[in-house]
């Protein structure tokens, strides 16, 4: 190749990253958008959309004090109830499913392979299935709560979880967990000092999953928690346009901003094992 | 050998299985089995449920909002999965190009899918108004709106997505492979067309169903953007709302104010999950079929 059309190839690559570049702006504008019409006076919102807040525009905080209590619900409250019950529902899916999946995949007798294949199964059955039926089961169960609706993600997520972990189980040799067994270690035992620390990165994969699933559910505590009680934020956020014919955007945005932060602040942390668990999860569609 | 371990193992099933087997009998299978069950019922409150044989499928078929919703759906499905797949592909193929800057391109391009359905769809709605609040419009008022609004949304949220898969299929094309059409004189699209992209079937064929069952399964971004406005009022009384999808549908007729039979929208759901579950099992054949090939 001469040094012509390698400068060429070049220029073309400089070219592409620089359109690329010119995109990925474009890319973050609705962002951006949020963040300036959080500082905007309701009024400015709707007809100055694209516009810098500055003068007469300018609301400083007021958005951010006025959307707190915003919609007769305290919104600190919500991202209270979201984090505890993104936390713990994914404590409880990693930890049971796991211990299932390995009992499954050493097992394997026929009762395992049921439950198995009735995991793969709920995998496909789309939530509108079991709506009804669901809130109703977890009503009349009283787990209708942030303190019990873990449950009622444990079971309904358990299926990809399941199918995740079965499947790296399978890959561990055997002969690890026959050593130990044959050192004396019980199955208890043998689970959580051998087992569990070579689930790792499966961990990690089926974690930052159900982390983004049960943080930005929207229907299943809707239909699930009493409302008037318990609010999870994306219910807050549907709630404050739903109910009052005159909606407070300027608050709206200052509230999607602080709901957002963290997970920015997330991805950035932990980019590399969300492309990671993202591009695994997706590998069954 | 196996003998010896499996065994113990076997008397601790209930610590093991017991949490889950409870769990995914409360959270999925009763719910699943009454739901089945309910379709073919006429009833208000669960325990009075009376058996009428397929009635509730006869009216969810004749539901002129149903099969309204269901063309809305197919047709945004299949056009969202067309924009998403090329879209997707070509900016994970540049970015495999060894372009500057590649990281943070594809971190950007991530970014969309850590924000939920509900908040996505209130800053399009605001977005959206904006610029349409200049010509005296909105999105609420238009369905060509809706649609396309609903569209570009997706596109925001979904092109890192697939994105990704693309990248993982991009870099496993064989080095030797693109070496060798390099040395037979294969110009970049010929080597593209040619070798990259039979390489990569197997990410092709995950990312087109991947985007159109999440564009039939659609729920929160719809409710979000628009919750199906405008609305057109049929001479006989029935209100169509001519952007909702089937999931918002069924849920309108689970819960919607003018919701009379809960069997009738159970009736909807099981027709949308074997609809769903048919497109999920299209894949599964498809993919196996590729893997027997290579």
């Amino acid at each position: 190749m001469n040094k012509n059309t390698l400068s060429a190839e070049n220029r073309t690559k400089t070219l592409l990253s620089v359109v690329l570049g010119i995109i990925c702006v474009i890319y973050v504008l609705p962002v951006l958008a949020v963040v300036i019409n959080s500082f905007k006076l309701n009024t400015y919102v709707k007809s100055d959309t694209f516009a810098i807040p500055t003068g007469e525009m300018y609301a400083g905080f007021s958005n951010f004090i006025k959307g707190m209590t915003f919609g007769n619900y305290p919104f600190w409250k919500s991202v209270a109830f979201s984090a505890f019950i993104t936390i713990v529902s994914t404590a409880l899916i990693l930890l049971f499913t796991s211990m299932a999946a390995w009992y499954i995949a050493r097992v394997n007798s026929k009762f395992c392979k049921t439950i198995y294949y009735l995991c793969v199964f709920s995998m496909v059955v789309p939530f509108q299935m079991v709506m009804y039926t669901l809130s109703k089961t977890a009503d009349t169960l009283k787990l209708n709560t942030p303190w019990t609706i873990p449950i009622v993600y444990l079971g309904f997520g358990a299926g990809l979880a399941i199918f995740m972990f079965v499947g790296f189980v399978k890959s561990i040799p055997i002969e690890i967990e026959e050593a130990a067994s044959i050192d004396g270690c019980g199955p208890l035992r043998t689970y959580f000092s051998v087992v569990f620390p070579m689930l790792k990165p499966t961990m990690i994969s089926v974690g930052i999953l159900e982390i983004m699933w049960v943080w930005n559910d929207y229907l299943l505590p809707y239909l699930v928690l009493d409302i008037n009680e318990y609010r999870t934020i994306p219910i807050h956020i549907q709630y404050l346009k739903g109910s009052y014919g005159t909606v407070d955007l300027g608050a709206t945005m200052a509230l999607i901003l602080l709901s957002i932060i963290p997970v920015i602040i997330f991805y950035l942390a932990c980019q590399k094992h969300i492309i990671k668990g993202v591009a695994a999860g997706a590998v069954k569609g | 050998m196996k003998g010896i371990f499996k065994n113990p193992l076997r008397r601790w099933s209930w610590l093991f299985m017991g949490p889950i087997v409870a769990a995914f009998a409360i959270g999925f299978v009763w719910p699943f089995i009454q739901g089945i069950y309910l379709s073919f019922c006429k009833f208000r409150l669960i325990r009075d449920a009376q058996f009428n044989g397929v009635d509730n499928y006869i009216a969810a078929f004749a539901d002129e909002t149903f099969t309204h919703s269901f063309w809305y759906t197919a047709l945004f499905a299949i056009v969202s999965l067309v924009l998403i797949n090329v879209l997707a592909f070509t900016v994970a193929y540049l970015l495999t190009q060894g372009l500057k800057g590649s990281n943070l391109f594809r971190t950007v391009f991530f970014m969309p899918n850590l924000i939920g359905g509900i908040v996505l769809g209130y800053i399009w709605s605001m977005i959206f108004d904006g610029i349409l609040s200049r010509y005296n419009t909105s999105i609420l008022l238009e369905t060509k709106y809706g649609f396309w609004g609903l569209i570009i949304l997706m596109c925001w949220q979904q092109v890192g997505y697939m994105m990704i898969i693309y990248i993982a299929g991009l870099q496993a094309v064989p080095e030797d492979m693109l070496e060798a059409a390099k040395i037979d004189g294969a110009t970049k699209s010929q080597t593209l067309f040619r070798v990259t992209i039979p390489n990569v079937m197997p990410s092709i064929t995950i990312c087109t169903f991947l985007s159109l069952t999440n564009g039939f399964k659609l729920f929160d971004q719809n409710l979000a953007l628009t919750a199906g406005q405008p609305f057109i009022i049929q001479p006989d009384g029935t209100t169509i709302k001519t952007t909702e999808m089937l999931a918002l549908n069924i849920y309108n007729t689970f819960y919607g104010s003018s919701s009379t039979s809960p069997g009738v929208a159970q009736a909807k759901a099981v027709i949308f999950f074997i609809l769903v579950a048919g497109l999920g099992l299209a894949q599964l054949a498809f993919t196996r079929k590729r893997e027997v090939q290579q």
